[in-house]
């Protein structure tokens, strides 16, 4: 073996995959995960745990694979981190434990999340569940949305003996796990399901259909319904829309639409009722992980994708990852280009899109190279749907519903970023719903971070 | 899961039910409505608050079946459940939110068209319960479409039915009955809220425009999750693109694209529209558009 590079890890083949909603990458079987751990040199000030937002103990987890007892390296990572199949799949490893593993300096750094993600499968294979605390407290916590911080947070006070409920807006839990991360990314039955129902069996309750600002408010959990405290993690789900003319075309979906219809409502099986239009060529605006998303669904639906971005490849701001099995898949990447009008046919349908080429010019705020529109350069793309892929924004109804929590300019929240307190007494927040939208791993530190706040509150009062 | 206690067909293709949500039933206001879904494999369908029970923890659904999904609907009998009701959705009309004194000083006239006649209702209601008597228009194709009229007229100050066909009553379209109304009879109105078939609300805000008289819509465009994260709802209102979940149901009418929301509605509603759709959506169409039912 060489140690300078990563045990490949197996994928199903670009060709094929491109055709299905199966996961594209198989992970490691337990050889290939305890040769890669014999890989981590240990270091005595391990670099990688600072680069880790939940600060698993990477070295230590890593060892007990190197050694075979993977039961044990389940258990190191559950002291930090309640969502580890999730995580091993879908964090950004090369800016974070990857990025700083010494490793990585001469060659390929350990590949960590490979790792991670072996260790939280085998264990969901071997039937190894977390326990639920003999006794509860009596004190109760509401907590809004059942997204990465949400059940995070509902984990981990759950841990502490609190009686947790989580609300969540939507039919299914998990909220993004649930409708924007594909399944050929993130298996729902296998892998998001699993990790939900293990934050259950540590006795949390989840209730569905619950808006919290409409079903019931913030206050009335408070005073009416007996909750000591709330942490809310309703993340980030608005969508935005560039305001250009022709966006409201026939055609035309915002990433989080096409996503929340293939993946949560399973448009793209035939055995349920939502449709969703997969068109012939679909250009994708925006270049983050939710583009790629968006692009290799409308590619598995059957039709040929453009991802069209304004700056240029090194600034994509998704995951590494996502762009080279984008890029294996056939996804075409149409870059220095921004769209200005989306053109139509006479029944309202887009049959265009007008873009204008960009180059790089100083750096933003930022830090990224400003992209600036090249004079006369328009031209026109051959496409029958867009996606805007071009981020989103915290939905107002709880701060609209809520006397006395404070938000930014943003609309996000304003929260204590060590224990999510936020404006407003025994109520805590953390997630996209404070940062905008951030990434998994973010928001399930902020809820980490929220239920130590909550506990050190509660504890406080008695 | 939601049980229904009470299942009915008020006309041909047009069903009423009631159904146990204490949540809804307690937070709701005129104005709201819910989303619902049949079964683990069914679709969010969006539907209107026609009335709710506070005491008793339920609310009244009314839907014509336009497809497949709500066919299937029509199907659920007394004692069966939904799988999944979520709401209140949108915000409660105006007027609940203002100052009780400042409403009770306007003369509000109601124009409801068809299925429309179910959101209306709730809103009537609601003003009568405050003490204010007000005028409804209700619009029917035919006899047989009209629905709510007993129930309406006892919240009403005065109601005035109109067909199409002159099977019932007056004979014509809602706008007729408020020229009569304006014109003729000397009536004066400082607010209308009208909702019905997008066509219907298009034509009335046109009237209501030459008339002088504000005119509040109330807009139910195709949607997934309701709470402002798919987008697929968006109308032009003046010059802003609002989402008619979260930023609505209901709009000033004389700002509202009718054209741009009927292209969108058409999406689904129109035979073209669903053939384009048909092949669009390929293996995944299954009659979600509408009326064609699928490949069934």
């Amino acid at each position: 073996m060489d140690v300078l590079k990563k045990v490949p890890v197996r994928e199903q083949d670009p060709k094929v995959r491109a055709t299905n909603f199966e996961e594209v990458c198989l992970g490691y079987n337990e050889e290939e995960a305890r040769e890669e751990a014999s890989r981590c040199i240990q270091c005595k000030n391990p670099k990688c745990v600072k680069g880790c937002p939940v600060s698993i103990n990477i070295p230590g987890f890593i060892k007990e694979v190197e050694e075979g007892n993977i039961e044990e390296a389940a258990k190191v990572i559950a002291l930090s981190s309640a969502l580890p199949a999730v995580c091993g799949r879908v964090c950004p490893q090369e800016s974070q434990c990857e990025g700083q593993c010494i490793r990585g300096i001469k060659g390929e750094p350990v590949s960590i999340g490979k790792l991670e993600r072996f260790v939280a499968d085998w264990s969901r294979e071997h039937g190894i569940v977390p326990e639920a605390p003999e006794k509860t407290n009596g004190k109760k916590v509401a907590v809004i949305g059942s997204g990465p911080s949400g059940l995070t947070c509902a984990g981990d006070l759950a841990k502490l003996g609190y009686e947790v409920t989580i609300f969540e807006a939507l039919h299914e839990p998990g909220g993004v796990l649930t409708y924007g991360i594909p399944e050929f990314r993130l298996p729902k039955d296998g892998v998001v399901q699993p990790e939900i129902d293990n934050v259950r069996k540590l006795g949390v309750k989840i209730e569905t259909n619950v808006i919290v600002g409409k079903s019931v408010t913030i206050d009335e959990l408070l005073d009416e319904e007996g909750f000591q405290a709330v942490f809310i993690g309703s993340g980030a789900g608005l969508p935005m829309f560039m305001g250009i003319p022709g966006e409201n075309a026939n055609g035309v979906f915002s990433a989080n639409e096409y996503l929340t219809r293939s993946n949560l409502m399973k448009a793209f099986r035939d055995d349920y009722d939502t449709p969703i239009v997969a068109g012939n060529k679909v250009a994708v605006v925006g270049g983050g992980n939710v583009a790629m998303d968006a692009a290799r669904t409308a590619l598995r639906l059957g039709a040929e994708v453009h991802v069209v971005y304004r700056r240029s490849e090194a600034e994509l701001p998704a995951r590494a990852e996502e762009v080279h099995h984008a890029k294996e898949e056939g996804i075409i990447f149409d870059l220095l280009s921004n769209p200005i009008e989306i053109l139509t046919d006479e029944k309202g349908w887009v049959n265009g899109m007008k873009c204008i080429r960009m180059e790089l010019g100083e750096p933003d705020a930022s830090g990224r190279r400003r992209p600036v529109e090249v004079k006369g350069s328009e031209f026109v793309i051959d496409v029958d749907t867009v996606i805007m892929s071009l981020g989103t924004s915290p939905n107002p109804l709880i701060s609209n519903t809520t006397k006395g929590l404070d938000i930014n300019k943003r609309r996000c929240i304003i929260a204590e970023e060590s224990t999510g307190k936020t404006s407003k007494e025994g109520v805590y927040a953390g997630g996209d719903a404070v940062t905008g939208a951030a990434t998994v791993i973010l928001a399930m530190e902020a809820g980490r971070a929220g239920a130590r706040g909550i506990d050190e509150y509660l504890s406080a009062r008695n | 899961m939601y049980r229904i206690l009470k299942a009915e067909m008020l006309a041909d293709k047009i069903y009423l039910m009631d159904v146990e949500a204490p949540r809804i039933a307690k937070a709701c206001q005129p104005g709201e409505f819910v989303i619902v879904k049949m079964d683990d494999r069914g679709e969010r369908i969006p539907l209107t608050i026609c009335d709710y029970n506070r005491d008793k923890g339920t609310i009244t659904i009314v839907f014509q079946t336009v497809g497949a999904s709500t066919e299937k609907m029509a199907d659920l009998k007394t004692g069966d459940s939904f799988e999944d009701v979520v709401g209140p959705l949108g915000n409660a009309s105006e007027f609940v939110e203002e100052d009780l004194e400042e409403v009770k000083k306007r003369k509000y006239l109601f124009v409801a068209g068809g299925v429309g006649t179910a959101p209306v209702y709730p809103q009537v209601k609601w003003m009568r319960e405050h003490g204010i008597s007000v005028d409804v228009i209700v619009g029917a194709k035919t006899k047989d479409l009209l629905i709510l009229e007993d129930a309406m007229r006892e919240q009403a100050g005065n109601l005035y039915v109109t067909t199409d066909d002159g099977s019932y009553e007056r004979k014509g379209m809602v706008t007729e009955v408020i020229k009569d109304l304006v014109n003729n009879q000397g009536k004066q109105y400082d607010v209308c809220v009208a909702i019905g078939p997008m066509i219907m609300m298009k034509f009335t805000c046109l009237l209501t425009k030459e008339l002088g008289i504000p005119t509040v819509v109330s807009l139910n465009p195709v949607m997934v999750d309701g709470t402002g994260m798919c987008g697929a709802c968006r109308i032009t209102v003046g010059d802003e693109v609002k989402f008619a979940c979260v930023d609505g149901p209901e709009f000033d009418g004389h700002k509202v694209n009718f054209d741009e929301a009927m292209k969108r509605q058409m999406m689904y509603k129109s035979e073209e529209g669903r053939a384009i759709l048909k092949t669009r959506e390929g293996d995944t169409h299954h009659g979600g558009c509408g009326q064609c039912g699928g490949d069934n």
